[in-house]
């Protein structure tokens, strides 16, 4: 599993599940999904990695590979991440220092919040959003399948994404610095790992936005780690760990983000197709007078990953209450939101840009992408225009486009077939009413 | 292929049609897309043709939008049947706006349209004839 693609996907298909119903094809938000032999074919430039198709999938065919608490066995050091999303899979009354010691108990070695790194990046901003010199509406860049999404759909504002690291990799920076430090290990013995919410995440450790080499190592989903988890998560367990404050915890539900980032002409948008929309709308020269625009493919933000437990909704009232919890106590135990960053934890040496990887495009060849478009428009007046998905391909729209690319054909739609095998049936009853003229006994004049 | 083979999209925009604005700017810009035009070059087609859309549904009574793509260049045309505009200098300045206040209201009508395109496009050409239309035309070079 290591061997890292040319393009790595956490979501797979598990083809002995597979019915080849068209379900998945129909909810890809890229469309990247053709039903070929039976089966689920991912188109590999076009996946983001958003998890759609796992929650969709009445066979549960679809699966994210993320990596075991067995992997921890190649490192000397483990150090967890738990995302913030992960508190949300317990009790209000259950608190996050029972979480953290609980993921210590599963063989981690340290503990390392997310959230503290998510407090870092609302700081960096709310800076950044003072300055008048950047592209309004400027959109979040803490969800890796929203980037990807807009690096496949929507190349032409990659401009407007915020240019700071997802707090996890904040995190995983700080953590694998202190490693180094506190207790002078080797880089290469020291393993970090996300415990993610979604599959976009772990995409993302192997294949990075808008930095050279991720510092974590792995991502482990909490819907493999959480059976055990909460085996040894006990209320009474208080083992003291320096903790983040409400402010970096609250980035698992909707509007934490913004509500930590402290802006308030914003807009929050989740789910992967709302999202779609209104970054059809950025792209239209749109929103120019809002300021910040917080984007979460998964219904529901992070806590509703496709890799979580809980049932979003509960999970984000789980979340609300423990938010205000903290609120109250955090002050008490002198867990206090941060105040300031430095450009090291920040990772601005690091930074890469992120490029745009339009997978629309036809044909490298402008006249023959133009060609295949005629093809198309063509094609698409013949089909019968129902979008039933029945060729394998999700609406007739993109079997016009599969036929002109030359991977589909006519007959593939079965309401042509069904003419064709029509009028050949006409065709047959005519010919069998024709004689040859010898045997033919009305024609004897 | 000759520069002048090319593909031609055209969209029929309806007065006070809010629920279809945007519509035509985002069909044709997916076509430009699946053409691999750059996208810095597929922005500022797209805003063109979204501000030059939403003009007519705004001012016009209907009006018909066309987006000839060649492998060099974007076309736009865009004629409407309505008022026309009585002074084309005034109209040009940003800020300047005949939208009534419902308009306003929903957001539109800020005075930005025309200079927003004509910043955006390589040519700009407007001719307008007071109580029967405008035409514009736009091209952006690829």
């Amino acid at each position: 599993m290591k061997v890292v693609e040319e393009r790595f996907h956490s979501v797979r298909l598990m083809p002995e599940r597979c019915q080849g119903c068209v379900n998945c094809t129909k909810r890809c938000p890229t469309e990247a999904i053709r039903i070929r032999g039976g089966k689920a074919c991912i188109t590999s430039s076009r996946c983001i990695d958003c998890g759609e198709c796992i929650r969709h999938c009445p066979s549960h065919a679809k699966t994210a590979v993320t990596d075991e608490i067995a992997d921890l066995k190649k490192y000397k050091h483990n150090i967890a991440l738990p995302a913030p999303a992960l508190y949300g899979q317990f009790k209000a009354d259950i608190p996050v220092r029972a979480i953290l010691s609980g993921l210590l108990k599963l063989g981690f070695d340290e503990v390392f919040e997310v959230a503290h790194g998510a407090e870092i990046i609302s700081l960096a901003i709310r800076d950044y959003l003072k300055r008048t010199d950047v592209p309004r509406p400027a959109i979040s860049s803490a969800c890796p399948a929203i980037v990807r999404l807009i690096q496949v759909k929507f190349p032409e504002i990659i401009n407007h994404i915020v240019p700071f690291d997802a707090p996890v990799e904040v995190a995983a920076r700080l953590a694998r610095a202190e490693a180094e430090r506190l207790r002078g290990l080797d880089p290469k013995d020291i393993g970090v790992w996300f415990i993610t919410p979604c599959p976009a995440k772990m995409t993302a450790v192997y294949q990075p936005l808008g930095t050279e080499k991720s510092s974590i190592s792995g991502a482990i989903a909490i819907n493999k780690i959480y059976h055990e988890l909460f085996k040894v998560v006990t209320a009474d367990v208080q083992d003291a760990r320096r903790q983040a404050s409400w402010v970096g915890v609250g980035w698992a539900i909707p509007g934490g983000e913004t509500s930590a980032i402290g802006v308030d002409n914003i807009l929050i948008v989740h789910d992967i197709n709302h999202a779609t929309n209104v970054l059809e709308q950025v792209a239209l020269g749109k929103l120019k007078d809002v300021d910040y625009i917080e984007v979460l493919a998964c219904d529901g933000g992070c806590i509703g990953g496709a890799l979580t437990v809980e049932n979003h909704y509960v999970a984000e009232h789980c979340m609300k209450q423990r938010i205000e919890k903290k609120k109250i106590q955090d002050p008490k135990l002198g867990i206090l939101p941060r105040s300031d960053y430095s450009e090291f934890e920040l990772g601005i040496a690091g930074r890469r840009a992120i490029e745009p990887k339009p997978a629309m495009r036809l044909d490298a060849d402008i006249s023959k992408a133009m060609s295949k478009i005629e093809i198309m428009d063509a094609t698409l007046k013949s089909l019968p225009g129902l979008d039933c998905g029945s060729c394998g391909s999700p609406n007739c729209k993109a079997l016009a486009e599969d036929i002109a690319q030359g991977r589909a054909s006519l007959t593939d739609c079965v309401f042509l077939l069904r003419n064709k095998v029509r009028d050949l049936a006409y065709e047959m009853v005519n010919l069998a009413a024709k004689l040859p003229p010898p045997l033919d006994k009305e024609k004897e004049e | 292929m000759s520069a002048e083979s090319g593909i031609e999209l055209e969209f029929v925009l309806e007065s006070a049609d809010f629920n279809g604005a945007g519509e035509a700017s985002s069909k044709i810009k997916r076509t430009l897309q699946q053409l691999g035009v750059r996208p810095d070059i597929i922005r500022r087609i797209a805003i063109s043709a979204y501000e030059a859309e939403m003009n007519v549904i705004i001012h016009a009574s209907r009006g018909v939008i066309k987006a000839g793509i060649h492998s060099d260049r974007t076309e736009l045309v865009v004629e409407d049947e309505g008022p026309g505009i009585a002074d084309i200098g005034l109209a040009m300045q940003e800020g300047f706006s005949t939208a009534p206040d419902h308009i306003r209201e929903m957001g539109f009508g800020a005075g930005m349209g025309l200079p927003n395109m004509a910043r955006c496009t390589d040519k700009f050409d407007i001719k307008s004839e007071k109580n029967v239309g405008t035409k514009l035309r736009m091209v952006i070079y690829h």
